[in-house]
């Protein structure tokens, strides 16, 4: 860890990591990172009423059922993880 | 030749007044001047409760677990502590290293006394086996207490049968041994020095008359309790021989052989016999004393020299005398023949040596050498001469065959270098003297190959405890580290038998003992199940420090013993700690009852229930319950309101207590219902319905020591009392507080203030019945010239009379003391005031009739005049409090006081006019309430004429006293005129003391404030110079000040000409002082208008000169700050400034610039200014790989503030690029970028994220973004 890190929040990363789940580090792949950007995602509509509004429209569901979908979604957004190819 | 000898002779006499006194240093003494006579009195009695529990982690991670919060000045606080500890790491630190021992009395001394008991047996580890017989179980140490009960029992009544013995046969003789009882039974620290000397006279009797002659106070009826301080004489007494001890080399001897400590051993193995007794070596040993120790067998004493055991702990004390024992001056070569040697003498023997070996007579070879060879002549020595030959001396020269084994006394060496201490070898930590007894074993250099398993694992664990005690930090960390790692591999005997005994060593210093506790700490963690044997070892080193007076020392004892039950448990805590719940030594119950609530409080109450009831019913000894009861106390005072769930069962446990046929348990008992009355305030009456009856019944039939505690529990249960009840149980208690009223029981008279107050403040006891029944007999007793004269006593007659005053009125109480400000006695005439002043401050003065103002006024005026000495400021601050109370009505008296302070201006001691000076700003806006301005124009003047004062705290006051005229007469009615009292102020602010600075800066920024018009600028700007001057001052007040009169004398003349100074200023090498400059210009700035100063600003920044342009940079990034939403009209303006900065070399320059651009970027946001910001955002960028803390932190926050004013989406545009670059020192700054910029806008970024493309199974596209009616 460099001198710096020890100032801001960065420098305990685990605990950061803990409390704000979407956080990422140097080691993060590109499925690790769509996951949380799903997830992101989905929390964001969901929260935004009037986006749930715009989608159900959209596809004509129900705002319910459009936000049924989504929360069901947050579960595996991108599938299951790919296999390691190293290690 | 014989001119000469009369010389010679006075050299020698000299000489040997100097070896006397060397000679009296080597004797161990105690020195009362440094360790002094503690008060008992002044001792906490309990440990606080309620407060937050210490950290034991050390700095470093708290540093890091408030992160989020971190701010600079905490940094540099908590700087400060960490470095000193670095300091205490090395030798030769400035801080001298305080010992605990040096800080200890004699009560607290009483931990030395304790020996670190054997293993005991672990009854859950050993399942149904039955235990071996050499292990120590449970029953084997009840069987010792009991014993040594015994033992205590029968001594006693030998003890009085001699006495009586003695007496009868005394009847007759006159008292010829008076002198004996002036010897006290001392320990060895108490031993003074002058004892040392010829006092054998003194040693009449043999040691088993000694306890008999000071009849005292025996230990077995010794409960002292806080309040008894007087007896610090015979305390000394209490301790008998059989409980003398142990240095710390003995207490390793009884630790690896158990059995020798057993009572059933042979009379010849009694500890004390074996006791080197260091006081008596002190002192040329009485025949008889002698002779015993001759008789004394060969294998006397315990001390059997144990394979493995430290060097110190097998050297054998003065089995046969030898050498030098019986010299008349013992040197400390004869100490340590006679037992093992201690660090104390260590530190005088090397100490010695030392002087020694720089005083040596100089040989004829050297002497040649030093001087010329031509010009002196070699003379025969007279025959008169003869070369000193003192035995202290001669015995020093050649060293004796036994020193000691620690340490050899080296060979001459001429060209050795003596402060330069052994090096110990592999880097090892430097050991002290006093560590060598233990860490002794480090020094051998054996072949590490050939020590068996067993050995070398003791000498590992040795090695890092010795770097955890005294190396360096990093050094200490990693050993901490390794002994927590390894804790189960050493195992628990080896790590405690090395720890504790360090514990307990003599000379341990703070530090020491906080590295050695936590150790214990972390291995306790470890070692889990495992400590059970040991827990009771653990438990003698560590109980002392629940009753430490430092407050770490406390919780960090209290941490371990918590640590500790949870570890091994209830059943062997109850197990460990019950033998010493009737022990002999008050010190070992008192310490365990402490020991055993944190227990209560870290493994439940309702756990300890059973076991506690038990224990208060003991009917096998008193001893037993009254600790039992204690332990109910100190849960209380531990655990404070957490005890309501409890409160019932425990006041059921302890109830009968009260009633007990000791004395002793009936006043402990007493003491703990008022202490869970006091933890459970003010719920929980109902569990004391119970004890309510005998309480009451108990204050008529008892006296004394036991009436005040029954009278405490009463005071704390009264206030938990509904009205009604506390009115009748008020009434019912009085008759008796009146009674004790006239207590000359000083402890009594504390407690019946106490509990007159508690119950005074109750709302069932009406105004009525006070005034009728309390107020006579209170005023007559209570307020009488002697209660002044104790601090305490004062203090709680004080609170009484205000709590009173709060239900009768102002007009009774200060009714009935308002004379008494004309008593003659001047602290009593101040005990007065001080009530008045507090009773008026808190009720008014309404109650008050014309005929008590006109007494009241008077007597204040009295007091006041009449004070000689009050660095209180208790007269000042009650003739504040008095006239700002009655307010207009104070106007008739206005001419009078005016007078009175007018007159002590004058006077000729300094305290008199600083104190009328006061007066004056404390009264000025009752002066003005009564329209008395032409009064306040004429002290005006009078405190201006005064303004060539001296004295700097009567300056400051008088500066003081004329802001406050000129803050409520404003400008222009002030008189002198305001263009003439400023040029006075003017040299005032060159005057360095603070208090002046500070009231002299109030005043000047208070005129330029609201009367700048009335100076011409010339006088302004003379002023200007001045002050830069004071931006050096280290209050923050006074630089605050000044920076803000900056901003006023600018907006007065306009900003050029200040702005000149300042910019002119920021060349000066003093850091504080440009920031100082950098943050005035920025408030020039916002005073007057941003444009007024930019241009000369920016132009300043062509100076080729850093410090000039960093403080431009500076002046920039506070402006901004400071104008917030106005810097759009500017940003344009500085952006090519910025620029540049960003692009500088120097480091500071972009750390700078960065921060301007961060204020700048939070003031314009949302305002339009996108295109400049994304400008700077490109110069910025491109820092973000800078490692420095201070930069990257400030490029950092720029980039936050981009995030606010450009929106996220624009800043994780310039973050993708990194974000899976190859290179992982890339990546991990542009994460670190990512993970703020996602915990500042998260949901801002769902719009923003790149679009991914899905992969075989995985869906990484988000269709519904792009979805559109």
């Amino acid at each position: 860890m460099q001198a710096s890190d020890r100032f801001n929040i960065n420098s305990q990363l685990e605990h950061l990591q803990a409390k704000y789940v979407g956080t990422g580090h140097a080691d993060l792949n590109r499925f690790e990172w769509a996951v949380n950007i799903q997830r992101d995602s989905f929390a964001s509509y969901i929260g935004h009423y009037p986006v749930l509004a715009y989608f159900a429209i959209a596809e004509n569901e129900s705002i319910g059922r459009e936000r049924y979908n989504f929360m069901q979604k947050m579960l595996l957004p991108c599938g299951l993880p790919p296999e390691r190819e190293d290690d | 030749m014989a001119t000469l000898d009369p010389e010679i002779a006075r050299v020698q006499e000299e000489r040997k007044k100097m070896e006397q006194q060397l000679a009296s240093l080597n004797s161990v003494t105690y020195d009362t001047d440094l360790y002094g006579d503690t008060d008992r009195g002044a001792y906490v009695s309990s440990i606080p409760v309620n407060e937050e529990e210490e950290n034991l982690e050390g700095m470093d991670s708290e540093v890091a677990r408030k992160l989020a919060s971190f701010t600079a000045p905490k940094s540099i606080m908590n700087e400060m502590p960490r470095g000193s500890e670095e300091d205490d790491g090395g030798m030769g630190g400035f801080k001298k290293p305080q010992r605990i021992i040096d800080r200890e009395d004699d009560y607290r001394k009483r931990r030395l006394n304790r020996v670190i008991s054997p293993d005991r047996h672990d009854a859950f580890a050993a399942g149904d086996k039955t235990p071996d017989v050499s292990v120590r179980t449970y029953g084997d140490v009840m069987r010792e207490e009991a014993l040594k009960r015994e033992t205590e029992e029968t001594l006693r009544a030998i003890a009085k049968k001699k006495k009586e013995e003695e007496e009868a046969a005394k009847a007759g003789v006159v008292k010829e041994t008076e002198a004996a009882p002036a010897q006290k039974r001392r320990n060895r620290w108490d031993q003074a020095q002058d004892d040392g000397g010829a006092a054998k006279k003194a040693k009449a009797g043999s040691d088993w008359d000694l306890p008999d002659s000071t009849p005292g106070i025996g230990r077995w009826d010794a409960t002292p309790t806080p309040g008894r301080v007087g007896d610090a004489t015979p305390s000394v007494g209490r301790r008998n021989r059989w409980d003398e001890t142990p240095t710390p080399g003995r207490l390793a001897d009884s630790d690896a052989t158990p059995g020798a400590v057993t009572p059933g051993a042979t009379p010849a193995g009694m500890t004390w016999d074996a006791t080197p007794k260091l006081a008596g070596m002190a002192t040329p040993t009485p025949k008889r004393q002698r002779s015993r120790w001759d008789e004394t067998p060969a294998t006397m004493g315990s001390a059997t020299p144990m394979a493995g055991a430290t060097p110190a702990a097998a050297f054998t004390p003065g089995v046969t005398p030898v050498g030098g024992v019986d010299l008349a001056t013992p040197t400390p070569g004869a100490i340590n023949l006679r037992g093992p040697i201690t660090p104390e003498q260590y530190n005088l023997m090397r100490w010695e040596k030392d002087i020694e070996e720089r005083n040596r007579p100089l040989t004829d070879e050297e002497l040649d050498a030093m001087f010329p060879q031509e010009g002196y002549k070699i003379l025969e020595p007279p025959a008169s001469y003869v070369p000193i030959r003192t035995p202290a001396r001669k015995l020093l020269a050649t060293p004796t065959p036994l020193g000691t084994p620690l340490y050899q006394i080296p060979e001459e060496n001429r060209g050795q270098q003596f402060d330069v201490p052994k090096e110990a070898p592999g880097g090892l930590p430097f050991m002290k003297p006093e560590d060598y007894q233990h860490f002794g074993a480090l020094l051998n250099e054996e072949n590490e190959e050939e020590l068996s398993p067993e050995e070398q694992k003791e000498r590992k664990i040795l090695k890092l405890l010795l770097k955890v005690k005294n190396g360096t930090p990093p050094q200490r960390k990693t050993a901490l580290r390794q002994l927590t790692d390894k804790a189960r591999e050493f195992g628990a005997g080896p790590l405690f038998n090395r720890i504790l005994p360090l514990l307990m060593q003599a000379t341990l210093e703070d530090q020491e003992r906080h590295l050695l506790v936590k150790v214990i700490d972390r291995v306790l963690y470890k070692l889990d199940e495992l400590v059970r044997p040991y827990v009771h070892k653990i438990l003698v080193v560590i109980e002392p420090l629940l009753i430490d007076e430092d407050y770490y020392a406390r919780v960090e004892g209290r941490e371990i013993i918590s640590n500790l039950s949870k570890a091994a448990g209830l059943a062997t805590m109850i197990a460990a700690m019950r033998p010493d719940i009737d022990n002999i030594d008050e010190y070992v119950r008192n310490t365990t009852a402490r020991a055993f609530s944190v227990v209560a409080s870290a493994l439940g109450i309702p756990a300890l229930l059973p076991f506690l009831k038990a224990v208060c019913q003991s009917k096998k000894s008193w001893q037993a319950r009254h600790t039992g009861i204690k332990i109910v106390q100190q849960i209380a005072i531990l655990i404070g309101c957490a005890v309501l769930p409890h409160l019932k069962s425990l006041v059921e446990i302890i109830e009968h207590g009260l009633n007990d046929e000791n004395q002793k348990v009936r006043t402990i008992t007493a003491l703990s219902l008022a202490a869970l009355a006091e933890a459970a305030a003010p719920y929980g009456i109902e569990s004391f319905d119970s004890v309510l009856k005998p309480l009451w019944k108990g204050i008529r039939s008892h006296r004394g020591k036991v009436l005040a505690a029954f009278l405490k529990a009463i005071g704390f249960i009264i206030p938990l009392m509904d009205a009604l009840y506390a009115s009748y149980y008020t009434k019912e208690v009085m008759v008796i507080l009146i009674r004790e009223f006239q207590s000359p029981d000083e402890e009594m008279k504390k407690i019946v203030l106490k509990v007159v107050k508690q119950c005074v403040s109750t709302e069932g006891v009406e105004a009525e019945y006070i005034r009728n029944d309390i107020l006579p007999e209170f005023f007559r007793n209570f307020w009488v010239r002697r209660m002044a004269l104790d601090r305490r006593n004062y203090k709680q007659l004080v609170e009484t009379t205000v709590e009173i005053a709060n239900k009768v009125g102002v007009a009774d109480i200060v009714g009935r003391i308002v004379e008494d400000l004309k008593d003659e006695s001047e602290p009593y005439r101040r005990m007065v005031m001080e009530t008045i002043e507090k009773v008026v401050a808190n009720l008014g003065a309404s109650d008050i009739d014309s005929r008590l103002e006109e007494l009241l006024i008077d007597g204040i005026l009295y007091a006041f005049q009449e004070q000689t000495s009050d660095d209180a400021n208790v007269m000042l601050n009650g003739f504040g409090a008095v006239v700002n109370a009655l307010g207009q009505r104070v106007k008739p008296y206005l001419p009078q006081i005016c007078g009175t302070i007018k007159w002590r201006l004058n006077n000729k001691s300094a305290k008199v006019r600083q104190q009328a000076a006061d007066l004056i700003s404390r009264i000025a806006v009752v002066m003005k309430q009564c329209q008395e301005e032409q009064l306040m124009g004429h002290l005006g003047v009078v405190l201006y004429e005064y303004l060539g004062e001296e004295y700097p705290e009567v300056l400051g006051s008088i500066l003081g006293a004329l802001k406050a005229i000129v803050n409520v007469i404003g400008m222009t009615k002030m008189t002198p005129p305001i263009k003439d009292l400023l040029p006075r102020l003017t040299p005032i602010l060159k005057n360095r003391h603070e208090k002046v600075q500070e009231n002299c800066i109030d005043l000047v920024g208070r005129i330029a404030d609201r009367g700048a018009e009335f100076v011409p600028a010339r006088e302004w700007m003379r002023i200007c110079f001045e002050l830069l001057d004071m931006l050096k001052a280290h209050k923050k007040g006074i630089r605050r000040a000044t920076v803000n009169t900056f901003g006023y004398i600018a907006k007065a003349i306009g900003p050029q000409d200040v702005l000149a100074t300042l910019l002119n200023n920021l060349k000066v090498q003093e850091r504080q002082n440009r920031v100082c400059t950098t943050v005035a210009i920025a408030i020039v700035a916002e005073t007057c208008s941003p444009f007024t100063v930019l241009p000369a600003l920016m132009n300043e920044y062509r100076v080729p000169e850093l410090n000039v342009q960093n403080g431009v940079l500076k002046s920039l990034s506070f402006l901004f700050e400071y104008i917030g939403e106005m810097g759009k009209d500017y940003i344009y303006a500085v952006t090519p400034l910025l620029e540049d900065a960003l692009m500088d070399r120097d480091l500071v320059h972009r750390q700078t610039a960065a921060s301007a651009v961060k204020h700048m970027a939070l003031g314009v946001a949302g305002l339009g200014c996108e295109d400049a910001l994304v400008h700077l955002l490109n110069y910025v960028w491109p820092n973000i790989f800078e490692t420095s803390p201070h930069v990257i932190n400030a490029v950092m926050e720029a980039i936050e503030g981009m995030r606010v004013a450009l929106g996220a989406a624009v800043v994780l545009n310039y973050c993708l690029q990194g974000l899976f670059h190859p290179a992982r020192k890339v990546r991990e700054v542009y994460w670190k970028i990512y993970n703020s910029l996602y915990i500042g806008s998260q949901d801002a970024l769902v719009a923003a994220y790149p679009v991914l493309d899905d992969e075989q199974s995985n869906i990484y596209s988000r269709p519904e973004l792009t979805m559109f009616i």
